[in-house]
């Protein structure tokens, strides 16, 4: 297989720097490869791509596209790091804190979360400019193993890509449309799906933020051992290039 | 450097738990080097209850929940050239802030209280009522980030933030290199 990888492969550029790319590659997993990072959140490692958070939005030939989702091309100059695109994710970033209720000092997620990690490594620390919408969102903690407290969800849809792909259970789903479009559960509570604490969709790391909690291990990390407490996020993609 | 006047500073602990106060304190050894460079003037740090002139710095702890909280903070924007928005309350509402959204409940401010002080299931208050003194500070609808209620020069993000990011940025501050804040120094709300 690496033969065959090796006659296609081509290369192009993300700030000036040569990647080798090859056929059916996006730009994110070309990039990750070489040691790039790009910005993302509704990514992951393992998952269908589905390109809606933006955050890892470039430009490729003077046009902004989701690294995540476009293929890379020969000879393309990606521009990455920017001090645009990095204020258009910042405000990205920014907008998803004030959709939803996200108090960091409560949250059993703090220092392993991914939205909070990214706003520290954009840089989010200048007076807001929006309104908090603080919204009345429900926490459901029917389940004896799972609870999911939705005020902290950004509607990434890891847990619905990793409940229909991996798990092959579905029980996540998106639910209406635009602003109000939100992750839901298919049942009436989370008590009556088919969801076990040993799903995929469960998992530490499908989730970004502290939506889907499991119960009984909460702050078991302390504080200056969490897993973005001693390194920015997607500090161990730029190691690679070191 | 040690020709330049000192400047003055002052602090505040508005709707906040006073742990970004102890978070100045955690400058540690480091506060002799700063209090060559300041005078410390309204503060709960030297128990002065008001401005004895003009500041260079203020700093706030907490957010707004009441209108004691919003006076003090006018007072502060009115006395200080510059103002800096210490930790996620000041910065956000914090904790305070739970009480804006999360009661699920048309009336939240009602709710919490009536939990507080009636409805709760370990409350023993044989009054029945919610504290009403008229010495005490009337309660805002909303908890709001200092931001929302004056003009707010800098944030330090942080709950609470280290004493290294406080110490930085105020010696930064004071000599006139404050660029922005080290990436790395950013964590731990």
């Amino acid at each position: 297989m690496s033969g065959t990888k090796k006659e296609t492969g081509f290369s192009f550029t993300i700030d000036g720097v040569e990647i080798t790319a090859y056929a059916g590659q996006t730009i994110m997993e070309a990039a990750d490869e070489a040691g790039v990072y790009i910005p993302r959140l509704c990514d992951h490692q393992g998952l269908r791509h589905q390109g809606s958070c933006r955050v890892c939005t470039v430009k490729a030939g003077g046009r902004s596209v989701a690294a995540c989702t476009q293929p890379a091309a020969p000879g393309q100059a990606v521009e990455n790091e920017t001090k645009h695109l990095n204020k258009m994710r910042r405000d990205l970033v920014e907008m998803l804190f004030h959709e939803g209720n996200h108090l960091c000092p409560i949250c059993e997620a703090s220092g392993n979360c991914e939205l909070q990690a990214m706003a520290y490594r954009l840089d989010m620390t200048e007076t807001t400019r929006f309104p908090y919408l603080e919204p009345c969102r429900a926490l459901d903690a029917s389940h004896p193993d799972i609870a999911l407290d939705t005020n902290r969800c950004i509607s990434c849809g890891r847990c619905i890509r990793a409940s229909q792909d991996v798990d092959g259970k579905g029980i996540f789903g998106y639910v209406g449309r635009g602003i109000h479009r939100r992750v839901a559960v298919n049942g009436e509570s989370l008590a009556e799906t088919d969801a076990e604490v040993s799903d995929h969709a469960i998992s530490k790391d499908v989730c970004p933020v502290g939506c889907i909690i499991r119960k009984r291990v909460g702050f078991v990390t302390p504080i200056g051992e969490r897993e973005f407490d001693n390194g920015l996020i997607g500090h161990e993609i730029e190691e690679k290039r070191k | 450097m040690s020709e330049l006047p000192k400047a003055r500073i002052a602090t505040a602990s508005l709707a906040g738990c006073f742990g970004c106060h102890m978070a100045i304190l955690d400058i540690d050894e480091r506060l002799i080097e700063l209090m060559k460079l300041v005078d410390v003037d309204r503060s709960p740090l030297t128990d002065k209850k008001r401005f004895t002139q003009r500041c260079d710095i203020g700093i706030i702890e907490g957010g707004c929940c009441n209108e004691e909280n919003v006076h003090v903070l006018h007072d502060f924007r009115r006395h200080c050239d510059v103002l800096i928005a210490l930790g996620q309350c000041a910065i956000m509402g914090g904790l305070p802030a739970m009480r804006n959204a999360i009661m699920h409940s048309d009336a939240p401010l009602r709710e919490c209280l009536d939990e507080a002080y009636i409805t709760g299931r370990y409350i023993r208050n044989t009054t029945h009522n919610v504290p009403n003194d008229p010495a005490l500070p009337l309660l805002l609808d909303e908890v709001y980030p200092c931001s929302q209620v004056v003009e707010i020069d800098y944030q330090i993000p942080g709950c609470a933030p280290e004493g290294d990011i406080i110490f930085d940025t105020l010696s930064k501050l004071l000599t006139g290199r404050f660029r922005g804040f080290e990436r790395e120094m950013i964590r731990f709300d």
